[in-house]
């Protein structure tokens, strides 16, 4: 981890097929991804956080307060967390704005200014009046997020939020999370079975299965990790950030500056210092012995080879890290055995990388 | 009794309304919790609980009198009860009268908000709970309104079921003219003294309101649920 836990937690719990036991350390910003197939106990963990459920062994302790041990357990409705389900699960009998507020009706604190920041963020001054039927499934869980978020949470727990709604409304949604994440400094635990919403989302990364933790690092590095499964995964990716250096508007190409390197990217005109994130399939990125320009490949990079393992009996993943020096970005290459041996490449060799296309994960700021 | 008969014809009818809304009252008041515990309790014997609630519904109404006469007789707890003040007995009293509607209408009020309340499920109470509602909070403010059709209905139907109450009054109330007379025993009462066009009046009027009640419990229905 690397930067300090504000959840530390234990949960021994048993669940129907298997038992939960799990020892986790959450870091106080960004989001922290669970990632897991569907009954791997990630939401249970969620829940446990929330003290919606009660594991029959537990330790928690976040912020430094104790929500649990052997003998406390903090109910749900004193914990300072916003949590945002699988469904929106407004409350039929209220009208939006009503939904919005029902926690400061609870706590008796009203903040208009935060209010305000909200609705705005969100997009939801339209709909204030409006009841929840009244509304498509975007729209609702848009006012779920925000309904949690007037909670005044110190941690926002997300499971699922957006699996229950379809491809386009998804996009609708995801633009949200990322403000959200970049705006308010809040630190989240998001709960997910879809990759492709944690590589949009996510700063660190959990891998769950059958009650137990597999991984649990940042994102990147869990990608990278030839040992864990996403890199093995026939969409092996690494998600990293970069900072626009420059934008050439003749050809309409933003120049990212990635840790150990620059990578060219064709983007819709960009500002520069912003920040984004960037998405390289191991399947777009070969390698080669020398450096050579007469290519239509964009990026070609000097990197240092520094793991490798068989995917199956003719393909290898090969870990690269980006420059000259040992501390550039990971990203990882598909490349065929037969390739491999005949270049005669190895560990900790230097060569260059070309990246036939780098997707960007669109971030506005 | 003839020269009584005009004045006769108004006690029935005003001592019915008290009883069957002192009765919903009363049952609102008591039932809610209980109708709460039902729905929500994962206790084993909870299932007898709901049986004895439901009983009413199946037991002959002479056969509940006759043991509520016993209870509430000079002889019974509700004897020494009213020995606290002086009487000797509940029995052929008003408040003999509610006891025994309490218990003879109460699965009409309970089973309705019971229902209503094993509807709304588990996630809204989560929800609530992490929006930081204390479970009383959250009672009032998300299981009361979302369960009101329950409600609704179940004050209707109590009221209803009170008003009609024959067997259970005639047993442990007797037929007191002004204190425990209620309109059905004044009905038969009528029909047996041969007062065919006094009993008509009671009994039409019975008709015409069980059917205003029943026309407003749907309406009220309707737009509650559109509410919701």
């Amino acid at each position: 981890m690397t930067s300090d836990s504000i959840i530390t937690c234990l949960f021994k719990t048993s669940l129907r097929h298997f038992d939960l036991d799990i020892t986790l350390n959450i870091p106080g910003d960004g989001v922290t991804a669970l990632f897991g197939p569907t009954g791997s106990g990630k939401t249970t963990v969620l829940r446990c956080i929330a003290g919606l459920h009660r594991a029959a062994f537990g330790h928690l302790v976040v912020n430094e307060e104790i929500w649990q041990d052997k003998n406390y357990f903090r109910p749900a409705y004193e914990r300072a967390i916003g949590y945002v389900f699988q469904e929106a699960s407004l409350f039929p009998h209220l009208n939006v704005k009503s939904n919005l507020l029902y926690s400061a009706g609870m706590t008796k604190k009203k903040d208009p200014q935060k209010f305000e920041q909200i609705i705005n963020l969100l997009g939801l001054e339209r709909y204030l009046s409006q009841f929840p039927n009244s509304l498509s499934g975007g729209e609702q869980q848009r006012v779920s997020i925000g309904r949690a978020l007037l909670s005044d949470p110190k941690l926002l727990l997300m499971d699922e939020p957006l699996s229950a709604l379809d491809k386009s409304k998804k996009s609708e949604i995801m633009p949200f999370l990322e403000i959200l994440r970049d705006t308010l400094h809040l630190p989240m635990v998001y709960v997910s079975h879809d990759m492709d919403e944690i590589e949009q989302i996510a700063d660190h990364l959990v891998l769950i299965d059958e009650g137990k933790i597999k991984a649990s690092d940042l994102l990147s590095n869990i990608q990278s990790d030839p040992l864990l499964p996403l890199a093995d995964s026939q969409n092996a990716a690494v998600s990293i950030n970069g900072i626009v250096e420059s934008y050439d508007g003749n050809y309409g190409i933003a120049k990212f500056k990635v840790e150990g390197g620059f990578l060219n990217v064709p983007t819709s005109p960009m500002n520069q210092g912003a920040m984004h994130r960037l998405n390289i399939n191991a399947n777009d990125v070969s390698l080669s012995l020398e450096y050579g320009n007469k290519s239509t490949i964009e990026n070609l990079i000097p990197a240092i080879i520094v793991d490798f393992k068989s995917s199956n009996t003719s393909q290898i993943t090969v870990v690269l890290n980006l420059g000259h020096e040992l501390c550039g970005s990971k990203i990882l290459a598909r490349v065929t055995k037969r390739s491999w041996d005949r270049l005669g490449l190895s560990v900790s060799q230097a060569i260059y990388v070309q990246i036939k296309a780098v997707s960007l994960i669109r971030n506005k700021r | 009794m003839e020269p009584f008969i005009s004045e006769n014809i108004y006690a029935p009818i005003f001592l019915t309304l008290a009883l069957a809304f002192l009765t919903t009252l009363i049952l609102l008041i008591i039932g809610t919790p209980l109708a709460w515990w039902l729905a929500r309790s994962k206790a084993r014997w909870k299932d007898i609980v709901s049986a004895l609630v439901i009983m009413p519904l199946v037991i002959p109404p002479t056969v509940l009198g006759f043991y509520l006469l016993i209870l509430l007789g000079p002889d019974g707890p509700g004897g020494a009860f009213a020995s606290l003040w002086g009487a000797k007995t509940l029995a052929f009293t008003f408040s003999g009268l509610l006891i025994g509607s309490v218990l003879y209408s109460m699965p009409f009020v309970v089973q309705p908000i019971r229902n209503a309340f094993e509807a709304i499920g588990e996630r809204p109470f989560e929800v609530a709970a992490t929006l930081r509602a204390t479970p009383w909070r959250a009672f009032w403010t998300v299981a009361v309104p979302l369960a009101s059709p329950g409600f609704l209905t179940g004050a209707i139907l109590g009221f209803a079921h009170t008003l009609g109450e024959f067997g259970v009054v005639l047993m442990i109330g007797g037929n007191i003219p002004g204190k425990t007379k209620v309109l059905s025993v004044a009905i038969f009462d009528y029909v047996e003294m041969g007062e065919w066009r006094l009993a008509h009046i009671l009994a039409a009027g019975m008709i015409m309101f069980s059917f205003c009640v029943v026309l407003l419990m749907n309406s009220l229905e309707k737009y509650f649920r559109r509410q919701i």
